[in-house]
């Protein structure tokens, strides 16, 4: 080596070799272990580029599939018609991203998705940048067009790897077929250990008609691939001396904890520390909310009580979260007097947007468990820290300032009442899956979330028309499961033809459209910072409008129960009907008020403290500090 | 901003230039310069970049740099301790009135001459880039009519190299 200073010294740490502890549904970290699925023993063999495709799936214990066949991709589909594993003939290709997003979420296996090349590979595009936010283990299958033609502006001809450099963990574009063995297990490596993420496989349409030689399990070769599983022991010990120290201590926990696997340990971390919890948008469910020390969801659309524990915490346990702007509002306002504790498993997280007192680098599927220990033998040493005061404040805020909502003054069905009403009817063994708007924050407030992978949505890519396909692959991932699309009039616009997915391929989702007749978040800004000028956020679907189109015909065109709702007195029976009928999927036009806000809301670019309980309604605040 | 050399070791796949490039883009990171090209171990490329950063923001380059898949191996290089080199090639107006005046300036800095024509003198100079900027800074006057440069090369004073080590961690 040179003598030259190491770049960073966190960073050549997460390129030394882990402990190989497996992540979550995932293999161990090196050598030709780290192939996902059974390993079986497959010795050399004559086939296709296409066959080793298949099999090269099937070998990695693939049972799904979402796709749409075009040229560049049919000689895969080909032999795809003689294999066990399950395919899904989607209508757009976005809704077999989707899908496959929803299908990893719920199941934690990888999602796989296939597509042509050029405008069905594009088709990918929202779906991939989706899971690349969200950190969704999915890998991407697309045709290419001829080795010898690409670059040639060639029929169906995209740059796909290209253009998806900047959205997915890792791409590659195969032109020999005799690489697609390891390509195959390197993609499902790389998508699901780590951080998990999007990883495309663009072949060539010669490398799938080419002759090869198939054998498994291949070896997989990635030297620059090393994650690291187990935290710093230093790093911890310093962790439990600060939570031993710590007055007003917050658990701040995201959806990494959810990818982990890692509830039960958190449970156990929770109940040690006896330290508020807040669970983030993508972590709803992954802590109990009806755990008394759950303290609510934080950010733009968070309870006071999580909003203002963060705010006037000392200390930040952060568990796979990232200091989302979201969720940290105006950064340099956030959490002003905490020191933090980051733990991720990328080290690119930690220090990004707020710099780490202790930074751990590792899955927390490992590091709670470590912490716990370490905190138990601080608390043994120095005594377990009294919280009291601290829990005196946030439950007073917790009492004071609950979730909840005023009834729309036009008369019309509140569509939080909705909401909460689908959550209490479904329980918490159903399966939310959100579009982006103000339905997603009402799914996030009112249905009661009591375990992991119950609630799914876009959280970072904000992608509006995520909640009916990724509602089906979480169907798919959860035959036995009640699965709810929980979605807006705008949002269900934008993918409902995956219903004839649905209805043909017997995948009976459930899906609530919360009908406000317009891009009822938009609206809300507009409401609120643009003097109630709606440029172009109406979208007549709803009360005294033309209701164009009519969700109940259309349901009932694509082979689905349609029913409608608009009073609140119909709603219970509504919902039982539908929770009734499983033999076809069912949309619901849940018709309600336009006039519905998001509440509590922090206004973009000021500072948590300004959290508004309602229209210009800022909590008082007991002068703790 | 705060100058940084960084020697990265990346396997020599397709597209992992276009990665490293691409990278610096979507993160708005500023790449001063970069120069690629094989190392001693077959499949391994070198680069070095050359990067303006403010800040603990060197950090947040080197933790993306490393999630490149491609990219084994990040060293940052400071000049203490290592050696860096830019090579210019530098086409400079010189008729016979001016021309021993330009080659003695070339002299000066160890520099060579490397093609002659009736009007003009391309020079070739190899140097730390301060040097660089010192030589271009005297054949100004002369009429610089062209320039060609490359990215900064780098490496570790001492004997030891910074792919034995990246190469038995793997």
């Amino acid at each position: 080596m040179s003598k030259g200073s190491p770049a960073s010294p966190s960073l050549l740490a997460a390129k030394s070799p882990g402990h190989a502890s497996p992540a979550a549904g995932s293999a161990a970290a090196t050598g030709a272990t780290a192939v996902v699925g059974p390993n079986n023993v497959v010795a050399p063999i004559q086939m296709t580029g296409s066959e080793a495709i298949v099999r090269s799936l099937e070998e990695l214990g693939v049972k799904d599939i979402f796709g749409l066949p075009g040229g560049a991709i049919l000689p895969t589909y080909d032999p795809l018609m003689a294999s066990s594993m399950n395919h899904i003939l989607v209508r757009h290709e976005q809704g077999a991203g989707h899908a496959a997003q929803g299908y990893a979420q719920v199941t934690g296996l990888v999602g796989v998705c296939i597509a042509t090349s050029g405008p069905g590979a594009t088709n990918l595009v929202t779906p991939i940048m989706d899971a690349h936010m969200d950190s969704v283990p999915l890998v991407a299958i697309t045709g290419q067009v001829s080795s010898g033609v690409i670059g040639t502006d060639a029929f169906q001809e995209a740059d796909i790897v290209g253009i998806t450099m900047p959205i997915t963990k890792h791409s590659f574009l195969v032109t020999d077929p005799n690489d697609i063995p390891h390509v195959m297990a390197e993609a499902f490596y790389l998508a699901s250990t780590g951080r998990p993420g999007p990883v495309l496989v663009d072949v060539a349409k010669d490398a799938q008609q080419g002759q090869m030689t198939f054998s498994w399990p291949p070896v997989i070769d990635l030297p620059g691939y090393r994650p690291v599983f187990r935290g710093h022991s230093k790093q911890l010990r310093e962790a439990a001396r600060l939570i031993a120290e710590a007055k007003k201590p917050v658990l701040y926990v995201g959806g990494g904890v959810s990818k982990a696997h890692a509830s039960k340990e958190l449970m156990a971390l929770a109940e040690l520390t006896g330290a508020p919890v807040t669970t983030t948008l993508m972590a709803r469910g992954v802590f109990p909310d009806s755990h008394p020390q759950h303290v609510g969801m934080p950010g733009m659309h968070g309870s006071v009580s999580a909003v203002t524990a963060l705010q006037q915490a000392d200390l930040l346990i952060t568990l796979g979260a990232r200091f989302d702007d979201r969720v940290t509002g105006v950064l340099s306002t956030f959490a002003p007097n905490a020191k933090v504790i980051h733990a991720d498993i990328d080290p690119a997280e930690i220090s990004k947007n707020r710099i780490a007192d202790v930074p751990i680098v590792g899955s927390v599927k490992e590091i709670i468990p470590d912490l716990t220990a370490a905190v138990k033998a601080e608390f043994e040493a120095k005594g377990t820290p009294d919280l009291g005061d601290w829990w005196a404040f946030l439950n007073n805020l917790k009492e004071t300032y609950p979730l909840g909502w005023t009834e729309p003054e036009d008369g019309l069905m509140s569509p939080q009442r909705v909401i909460s009403r689908i959550g209490a009817l479904t329980g918490p063994e159903g399966v939310y899956v959100a579009g982006v708007g103000q339905h997603q924050m009402w799914a996030a407030q009112f249905v009661k979330y009591e375990r992991p992978h119950a609630w799914l949505n876009s959280g970072g890519a904000g992608t509006m028309g995520y909640s009916v396909p990724a509602a089906m692959g979480a169907k798919v991932g959860n035959p036995d499961r009640v699965v709810w699309a929980i979605d807006g009039d705008g949002c269900f616009q934008m993918t409902n033809q995956e219903l004839a997915t649905c209805a043909l391929n017997n995948i009976p989702i459930k899906v609530a459209i919360i009908n406000n007749s317009s891009l009822g978040m938009v609206r809300q800004w507009q409401t609120l910072f643009y003097e109630g000028r709606y440029s172009n956020t109406d979208l007549n679907t709803g009360h005294d409008t033309v209701r164009i189109p009519d969700f109940v015909k259309m349901a009932d065109a694509y082979g689905c129960v349609g029913l409608r709702c608009e009073r609140a007195e119909d709603l219970d029976a509504t919902i039982e009907a539908a929770l009734a009928i499983n033999d076809r999927p069912v949309v619901i036009d849940f018709v309600v008020s336009p006039d519905s806000m998001v509440w509590p809301m922090v206004p973009a670019g000021v500072s948590n403290d300004q959290i508004q309980v309602a229209r210009n309604m800022t909590p008082v605040w007991d002068e703790e500090d | 901003m705060t100058r940084h050399t960084l020697s990265v070791l990346v396997e020599d796949k397709p597209g992992v230039l276009t990665r490293v490039a691409s990278l610096f883009a979507r993160r708005a990171f500023n790449i001063n310069s970069l120069a690629v090209g094989p190392t001693e171990v077959p499949g391994i490329s070198r680069m070095t970049v050359v990067v303006d950063a403010e800040g603990d923001l060197i950090e947040q380059v080197t933790k993306q740099l490393n999630k490149l898949i491609n990219v084994i191996k990040i060293v940052e290089l400071v000049s203490e301790n290592s050696v860096q080199r830019d090579h210019i090639l530098v086409k400079v107006r010189a008729d016979a009135a001016t021309r021993l005046q330009v080659t003695q300036a070339a002299d000066l800095f160890r520099a060579s001459v490397v093609d002659v024509s009736t009007d003009s003198l391309t020079i070739e100079a190899t140097g730390h880039p301060e040097k660089l900027t010192a030589l271009l800074n005297v054949l100004e006057p002369f009429g610089v009519r062209e320039i060609v440069q490359s990215g900064t090369l780098a490496i570790g004073r001492g004997s030891r190299s910074m792919s034995d080590r990246a190469l038995r961690a793997s």
